[in-house]
């Protein structure tokens, strides 16, 4: 980012004073810009302010992702990572990367909030034209993915702001019995 | 032509309708013209080898692009065209597209069809929306459309003579194989096996489209169309109910068994061949039992559709090794006797070679020396466990348990090789055959079915065999011993059809986009160019004008679109990419293009 001109043709007082804002506001776009590749995503700031039996959530209240310094990750990163690579990959491609035809969703993930990834992955999207021929499906009554919305968007979360890599978390928190309750519950009992 | 109705009677094993014996006499004697590629397979033994041989092993490093085509269509392009006579008939994926190319005046387009499809059904195509070509019979060209149905359309105009529905795509059920025409009939597979679709091979009357007999993979004996006595697997009748006993419960009708590879037919034997695809779910904790006649070689009488025999390779499959690859059928001798044989590269990277008279086993080899998840087939005739293969524990995702990942399994998924067609050469005897060479970590977990959605149940990481940066082979193999005879190496899969000709050369495509062509009895490249994209199409060849044309499409996709596009996970990440986990996207990007190669003009 370089520094900002201010108009010649402004009075001086005028000038000095646009400047100090100008370079406040630069000041804070820097912060941010530097701040952006470590702690923002689509729905911002993805730091962990609440544990709510395995589940974290940001200070939004939007589900996020806890890696320790060890590099154990939290239940919904490493669950997210393998519903991921069950349902997803086979168009997505393995680990969030994309494929020759569909997004990269660490990629995707760094502008679209977890409203929008909730309802896409439940409504699909089409992208049809003579260009192009790209849908995804609806999987809001698949169970497997409708099931697992918030493991897989904590997983991918923390893919586009690379706090875990491309390969399978060594280290994860243990299941919690709330998970496994309500897991059992939305999975129902066909199986 | 005379045009008489077969008699219905469906068990009537030996009529030979006038009309059916000459549908059948036209396309074998077409199909033994070389100067034309008739079926998608080029000949009924599936050997894809060609007797033409103006362009040789000393003057193929001279050859040119002629021409190209552009399909206007993007996603990953399988298959390769047919020629017949001065016309070429040039294929699409979704929304698939067929394009009659006059040869004889400057590639010019006859006609182009499109079919109207619910887009709907591109999701449901497990690996990219692909199709793997046409077929020809009785003046119609027959296109199995992304949506399950068949269609024949006029050869000369494209007119849509009718239209069969095969399967619905709201359950996962989608077309992408290539039609085969055998005698009066069009027989079709069927793709689904990761959305629970209960697969089937399909015949319908060529005439008029009306189906004429539909074989399930599972299911009760007159779904499977089985003779419980007369129907055998290696040497002996399979009994009653030798499917539903493998299944637990009514699992059978989410069972998968999906038909999707090539077909072949031995017009001597009436017998036709071809392959079955994983049980469905990719968790065999779920679906207890062999799982017959998932993964499966079936030999069938094409007028009936009933099996003569079976032989199930991978019984209760733990690693998703489909059984559909290509079957090439070929005449050699085995210790010093005449055998019609079936020679099949399996996903489970076994080479098997069978007798397709009656299905005997007579060779199982590892084609790719990394194979580990099985220490070979028990080849012993008396032991209880002859002709299945051994399966070491370590890497049994079924011994293993549920939530176990299982490591350094070899090979991944995508199998030693998938659906891209080996070549066979009379002449050397040797099998050409592109291959992956890539192993994976497995982990299967439970899930539910729903119809219409993917019905997994396994997490999959793929990456080269520890210590090797290549992620493919390309292969020369002996069928009647079971060794590698030569084998070269490639950054990547090879994931393009082989042509192998009398000129002592053999075509392949890489995912790169190279055409390559490699010395038959040595292997050594003799020349390779790039196309504008990369290659999973099959290579073909025909003459037109006393000239000698090899042609491809290229337009990278498929399931080796979405598994390399960004690279394999390196499960050293951080430590510096390697070539074998290079990203196919640095290579080459989307879009379809037909490249026809010649030699100069002299």
């Amino acid at each position: 980012m370089g520094f900002a001109h201010a108009p010649g043709d402004v009075p001086s007082i005028v000038e000095d004073e646009l400047l100090r804002i100008i370079c406040l506001l630069a000041a804070a776009a820097i912060l941010l810009a530097a701040g952006g590749n470590a702690f923002a995503d689509g729905s911002g700031d993805p730091t962990a302010v609440k544990n709510e039996d395995g589940k974290y959530l940001d200070k939004e209240g939007s589900p996020t992702y806890k890696i320790q310094p060890d590099g154990t990750v939290d239940w919904y990163t490493y669950s997210g990572y393998r519903r991921y690579h069950s349902d997803c990959h086979v168009c997505h491609g393995p680990d969030g990367m994309g494929s020759s035809y569909a997004p990269a969703l660490k990629d995707s993930l760094k502008t679209m909030s977890y409203g929008d990834f909730l309802s896409t992955v439940a409504s699909g999207r089409k992208n049809v034209s003579t260009a192009q021929d790209n849908v995804m499906p609806a999987f809001g009554d698949n169970p497997n993915v409708a099931c697992h919305m918030d493991d897989i968007y904590v997983y991918l979360r923390a893919r586009a702001n690379d706090a875990v890599g491309r390969v399978r978390p060594a280290k994860h928190e243990d299941k919690t019995k709330v998970y496994a309750d309500a897991e059992d519950s939305c999975m129902g009992t066909k199986h | 032509m005379r045009k008489v109705l077969l008699a219905t009677s469906l068990g009537a094993l030996s009529v030979f309708a006038a009309g059916s014996a000459a549908a059948n006499d036209e396309l074998i004697r077409m199909s033994q013209n070389p100067n034309e590629w008739v079926m998608p397979t080029g000949d009924y033994a599936n050997t894809r080898y060609s007797k033409l041989k103006q362009i040789n092993s000393s003057n193929v490093g001279k050859l040119q692009a002629a021409w190209t085509f552009s399909t206007g269509v993007l996603r990953g392009h399988e298959g390769g065209p047919l020629i017949l006579g001065n016309v070429m008939y040039v294929h699409t994926p979704f929304p698939n597209k067929v394009y009659a190319l006059d040869l004889s005046n400057e590639n010019k387009i006859i006609w182009t069809y499109e079919p109207k499809q619910d887009p709907n059904v591109i999701p449901v195509m497990c690996c990219d929306t692909v199709n793997r070509g046409l077929a020809y019979g009785d003046g119609k060209i027959f296109l199995h459309q992304a949506d399950d149905k068949l269609v024949a359309l006029n050869a000369k105009n494209g007119n849509v003579e009718w239209t069969a529905v095969n399967g619905d795509p709201s359950k996962g059920q989608t077309g992408t194989s290539a039609p085969m025409v055998v005698k009066d009939k069009v027989l079709v597979g069927t793709s689904g096996g990761e959305f629970g679709v209960q697969c089937s091979m399909t015949a319908y009357n060529m005439k008029d489209g009306k189906q004429a007999w539909k074989a399930y993979s599972e299911g009760p004996d007159d779904q499977i169309m089985v003779d419980p006595e007369k129907t055998t697997a290696l040497g002996k009748p399979i009994g009653k109910d030798s499917s539903l006993k493998t299944w637990e419960g009514d699992q059978w009708k989410i069972g998968g068994g999906c038909t999707w590879g090539w077909i072949a037919y031995d017009p001597s034997l009436n017998l036709v061949y071809y392959g079955s695809g994983n049980p469905s779910t990719w968790n065999p904790k779920q679906r207890p039992g062999d799982n017959k006649w998932s993964m499966t070689i079936f030999a069938r009488n094409p007028d009936n559709g009933m099996a003569k025999w079976v032989y199930q390779m991978t019984p209760h499959d733990e690693w998703d090794y489909d059984g559909v690859n290509e079957m090439i059928l070929t005449d050699q001798s085995i210790d010093g006797k005449p055998r019609k044989l079936l020679t099949h590269f399996d996903r489970n990277g076994l080479g098997y070679t069978l007798d397709r008279t009656d299905g005997e086993l007579l060779v199982a080899q590892k084609y790719d020396p990394k194979v580990n998840w099985t220490t070979g087939v028990d080849m012993n005739k008396s032991s209880p466990t002859f002709g299945r293969p051994k399966v070491v524990a370590e890497y049994s995702t079924d011994q293993n348990g549920e939530d176990h990942n299982n490591k350094g399994i070899c090979p991944a998924a995508l199998g030693s090789k998938d659906e891209q067609p080996a070549a066979y050469s009379p002449e050397t005897q040797l099998f050409y055959v592109p291959t992956n060479h890539v192993c994976m970590d497995y982990e299967p977990f439970k899930v539910s079915y729903t119809a219409g959605q993917p019905y997994v149940g396994a997490t999959l990481s793929m990456y080269p065999p520890p210590g090797e940066t290549n992620m493919g082979n390309f292969i020369a193999w002996d069928g009647k011993t079971g060794k590698i005879v030569w084998s070269n190496k490639e950054q990547f899969s090879v994931w393009s059809g082989a042509l192998a000709t009398a000129g002592n050369v053999v075509f392949y495509g890489t995912l790169e986009g190279y055409l390559k062509a490699v010395d038959a009895k040595t292997g050594k490249e003799l020349y390779k160019f790039k196309t504008p994209s990369g290659i999973i199409g099959n290579v073909t060849t025909y003459e037109q004008n006393g000239k000698q044309y090899i042609a491809v499409l290229s337009g990278v996709g498929g399931w080796a679109g979405i598994g390399l596009a960004a690279g394999l996970t390196d499960p050293t990440d951080g430590l510096g990419a390697v070539g074998g986990y290079a990203a196919l996207s640095n290579y080459t990007a989307l879009g379809g293009t037909l490249t026809v190669f010649a030699l100069p003009q002299q």
